[in-house]
């Protein structure tokens, strides 16, 4: 097990670093360089830009510091766009709120779509079991960026219930909202994979053992099928983690949260290269990090897997 | 192509019904999926032809419109605005049509990248096997373990934003559940008596994968990609609900929707009604084809 861990992690630390290095590489041979906007600056104020961000020096060096910045100091850089201010404040910022609402969003992901699955496949063919799969075809057409609007049509501009937007230190009324636009669809897609694995741990013969010997059927469910049922789940985790951090940008931008992705997406359009690399590197990062413990959760509740 | 093969089979053996025969048979049998046809069929055709029917090109700012569009913007047949128009005047019909191209063609883009690249990669991947194998697939677990949104929206700021840049940024990804898929299928079929038999007789390995495996891997390969078309249109209109997508005056679903949200407070809700009609009865049709050929094809559920 110790082995397996110390494996994975062999993968993931270089895969990190790769991600680092490619997108400096990619900033820089973009065409025109990270100073490239509407007004064509002078050469010698693009070679003042480049010595005060040392871009003038050997590229091997430049790329050396910008991962040793970030390894070492957590420091990705200054930010172009919002002056005076470094990219590690911005997602120091940034990242409590996204964090907030993205932890909210999984937890009712996990146990509204996994509860949903399971009660679907424990009474399947009924009423309930319909519902959920009608709820779990339709989210499907209904990815975040189509949710948010409709909830802000229906709860803020028809029935009045809910602030369209803003934060305020993350008050109840506003984190409602985000949460549901963020994880319909990825609890759809967890109702879904549970209902499935469920139905085919149900007709397994240990449960029709264990029905044979008269245990009542919560206790069944509970005890005997739950576990080999939500390995397909755990397996989805990571995906639904990407999603989840990819959803956030959206969110961002519609709710005006005020997250990591509202400064994302104002970076790509004012073309603020640190901080978009330095969004793209953590996320990177943090899927990377969190496919690693799912990975490993994965191992420790699965012993059929060898490792 | 089921057609064309189901012909010859036909032909070579004909008191029998074919493989393919069968799995059209099946198809439509499944009501959903030939209703969803059809849908796709005028959708389609909407695409295509309804920039011949609209009144207004989708860059003209109608000026009698623009001071008030709530109301003097309404869809309407007088007006010649069949769908209304946007909060600047321009013919919505006009607009959704353009999206409805740019969107399809995103998804059906996005989807042969991924059949030709991620068929043939998994296809090598799992035939040779061993070393080569291992480390074609670890490329393809790290490359699925990148959040690629992000790398996406920084390839198109930093090569800038266009419809082809975009067509590149998702052929970049789409291929890699394709290949997954791809090679499973390979690892079953490459110990088939057939592809024995082609070993005996001395092919040579890429002539196998080109005869032998590849066409057998091609029913999943169908139900994998119609289930792509319509996440590739969610990922497209994603990018562009940012407005990091297509640029104006050209548009998309996603751009529509973005464009439709912003202004829903002033009560023009045709705006966002009529985009994201055809986003979800297009994606919905997908969706049911996807799994009618998913029953029709898959092997397993015989």
């Amino acid at each position: 097990m110790v082995f397996y861990v110390i494996r994975r992690l062999l993968v993931a630390i270089p895969t990190i670093l790769v991600l680092i290095v490619l997108s400096f590489l990619m900033m820089h041979y973009a065409p025109g360089g990270p100073w490239t906007s509407e007004r064509a600056f002078p050469q010698a104020v693009i070679d003042a830009l480049n010595a005060k961000y040392g871009l003038d020096e050997p590229l091997w060096k430049q790329v050396a510091s910008y991962v040793w910045n970030i390894v070492a100091h957590f420091d990705f850089g200054p930010s172009l766009y919002y002056k005076d201010r470094s990219v590690s404040e911005l997602i120091a910022q940034g990242f409590p709120v996204t964090l907030t609402y993205g932890f909210w969003s999984f937890v009712v992901a996990v146990l509204v779509g996994g509860s949903l699955g399971i009660a679907a496949a424990v009474w399947h063919n009924s009423w309930l079991d319909y519902l959920a799969v009608g709820i779990s075809i339709g989210a499907q057409v209904l990815p975040n960026f189509v949710m948010a609007p409709i909830l802000v049509l229906v709860f803020t501009l028809w029935l009045g219930w809910l602030p369209g937007g803003g934060w305020q230190g993350g008050a109840l009324p506003y984190v409602v909202m985000p949460v549901i636009a963020l994880s319909t669809s990825f609890m759809a897609s967890i109702a879904r994979i549970t209902r499935s694995s469920m139905l085919e741990v149900l007709n397994a013969g240990f449960i029709r053992t264990a029905r044979a010997k008269g245990l009542p059927m919560r206790r069944i469910v509970l005890r005997h099928a739950l576990k080999p049922a939500l390995l397909p789940v755990i397996s989805y985790l990571g995906p639904a983690f990407v999603g989840m951090i990819t959803g956030s940008v959206v969110i961002d931008i519609y709710f005006s949260t005020g997250g990591i992705g509202q400064y994302f997406v104002n970076s790509a359009l004012n073309r603020d290269y640190f901080v978009i690399m330095g969004v793209t590197i953590l996320t990177g990062a943090l899927t990377v990090l969190f496919n690693l413990v799912v990975d490993i959760l994965y191992a420790w509740i699965d012993p059929k897997i060898r490792y | 192509m089921a057609v064309l093969i189901g012909g010859r089979r036909a032909r070579s053996m004909p008191a029998g019904r074919s493989l393919w025969s069968d799995a059209r048979h099946r198809f439509f049998k499944n009501r959903a999926a030939v209703a969803s046809l059809a849908v796709l069929v005028l959708v389609a055709c909407f695409a295509a032809f309804g920039g011949l029917a609209a009144q207004w090109s989708n860059e003209d700012i109608d000026w009698a419109v623009l001071g008030d569009v709530a109301t003097m913007g309404r869809p309407s047949l007088e007006t010649g605005h069949w769908f209304g128009t946007d909060e600047l005047g321009r013919d919505l019909f006009a607009r959704v049509v353009q999206g409805t191209q740019i969107s399809l063609m995103v998804g059906i883009v996005g989807a042969l990248i991924s059949v030709v690249v991620g068929t043939v990669y998994g296809a090598i991947a799992g035939y040779f096997g061993g070393r080569l194998d291992s480390v074609m697939m670890r490329i393809v677990d790290i490359l699925m373990s990148v959040p690629y949104m992000f790398v996406l929206i920084l390839l198109l700021v930093i090569f800038g934003r266009s419809v082809f840049m975009l067509f590149v940024g998702i052929g970049l990804i789409s291929w890699l559940d394709m290949a997954r898929i791809a090679r499973g299928q390979t690892l079953t079929i490459k110990h088939r008596e057939y592809v024995e038999a082609a070993l005996a007789i001395g092919v040579g390995p890429f002539t196998i994968i080109r005869r032998h495996i590849i066409p057998n891997l091609l029913g999943v390969v169908i139900v994998y990609a119609t289930l792509l078309v319509p996440n590739m249109i969610i990922y497209e209109s994603f990018i562009s609900f940012l407005g990091l997508g297509v640029q104006e005056p050209m548009t998309s679903w996603g751009a529509l929707i973005s464009d439709g949200a912003s202004t829903m407070q002033y009560g023009t809700l045709w705006q966002i009604g009529f985009p994201l009609f055809f986003f979800t009865v297009t994606l919905f049709a997908f969706f049911f084809i996807g799994d009618g050929l998913r029953d029709a094809l898959d092997p397993k559920d015989r």
